[in-house]
């Protein structure tokens, strides 16, 4: 099969995903509940994503423990995204050399 | 209308960063599986997400059936919806069907991220600002992964895949010092995603993701219900 087909294929289901509650959700919400559940997702989705595969991230436990520590201490005194990713990754490759 | 694209743009700029750095080895993992770094790049340019991608460029190596493209990225990418609908709460009046039809595009979890966080209703040109910038560097990091990742050493190459968990952690964190609320759902998320990796295993990990957001969320919007309009932010 044409790797145009897969693609093709990727392309509009993810997109369909995304536009359909997108496009026709059009009521407001007023249930509390469901106002708190949309409010929590985000930090559930994230926090999620992030744990365990985050210790997997660098294919060394040693540096990816090391740099989730470091940006888990930037990002308590609220430092700018990029800046916490950064530091994440440069933690990380400073002790890789000194775990050779 | 300007100043919103504008403010967009600049709100982008993290994300950008980010992505180029993540694309850049999804651009290199591609490319090592023996896809062309064009189709590459066309992936990267036409679906816009991280983990469905790479479950994409697994099932095309592989001469998968279409029908198993379609349910993998149904579960991966299904957490967009649950964004997407937050999201869907919080537009401004000037979001009309086909606002809304292009601005769906661009839904991915760093810019839901920076969208939930602001406080004012989001506009068309905010969104477009942001999705512009954020996908030139997801783009732009692709490309470059594709064609030029194997002149970089492993040694920086394995670390940036750290860069994204740390944008994750640099928006999860400071809400959680503020809302006991979000401090207990992000633990609880944690929780079973630790859970289905280590006790309950083999369920795909798109899915893993959609259940832990899904228990954690119901059961802390019932002990933590969130005040006012908004919420507690």
């Amino acid at each position: 099969m044409s790797i145009a087909v897969y693609v093709l294929v990727m392309a509009v289901v993810t997109y369909l995903i995304r536009m359909l509650p997108f496009t026709f959700f059009r009521k407001k919400l007023t249930s509390k509940f469901w106002l708190s559940f949309l409010h929590y997702i985000p930090y559930a989705v994230l926090s999620a994503m992030t744990i365990p595969a985050i210790f997997e991230a660098t294919g060394s436990m040693v540096t990816a423990v090391v740099g989730t520590a470091v940006a888990l201490v930037m990002a308590y005194f609220e430092l700018p995204l990029i800046a916490v990713a950064l530091g994440a990754a440069a933690s990380a490759f400073i002790a890789g050399l000194f775990i050779k | 209308m300007k100043k919103e694209f504008l403010k967009g743009m600049s709100h982008g700029i993290p994300i950008m960063l980010g992505y180029l750095s993540v694309s850049f080895s999804f651009g290199i993992m591609a490319v090592g599986k023996g896809i062309s770094p064009l189709w590459t790049s066309l992936i990267s340019l036409t679906n816009l997400t991280s983990a469905g991608q790479a479950a994409g460029v697994d099932i095309i190596v592989a001469a998968g059936s279409l029908i198993e493209m379609i349910l993998v990225q149904i579960t991966i990418n299904m957490r967009y919806s649950l964004m997407a609908l937050s999201l869907s709460q919080k537009l401004d009046k000037r979001f009309t069907t086909p606002h809304r039809l292009a601005a769906s595009y661009g839904i991915t979890d760093e810019i839901f991220a920076v969208c939930a966080a602001q406080e004012t209703p989001l506009t068309p040109a905010y969104m477009y600002g942001m999705i512009l910038i954020a996908t030139i560097g997801w783009v732009m990091g692709t490309v470059m992964g594709a064609v030029a990742g194997q002149l970089l050493p492993a040694s920086v190459t394995s670390v940036m895949g750290l860069m994204l968990y740390g944008m994750f952690i640099a928006i999860v964190v400071p809400p959680c010092k503020k809302e006991r609320g979000v401090l207990a759902v992000s633990l609880g998320a944690i929780a079973m995603s630790l859970l289905f990796k280590y006790v309950i295993k083999g369920i795909p990990s798109g899915f893993v993701i959609m259940i832990c957001a899904v228990a954690a969320s119901a059961v802390g919007a019932v002990l933590f219900p969130v005040q006012d309009e908004g919420g507690a932010s």
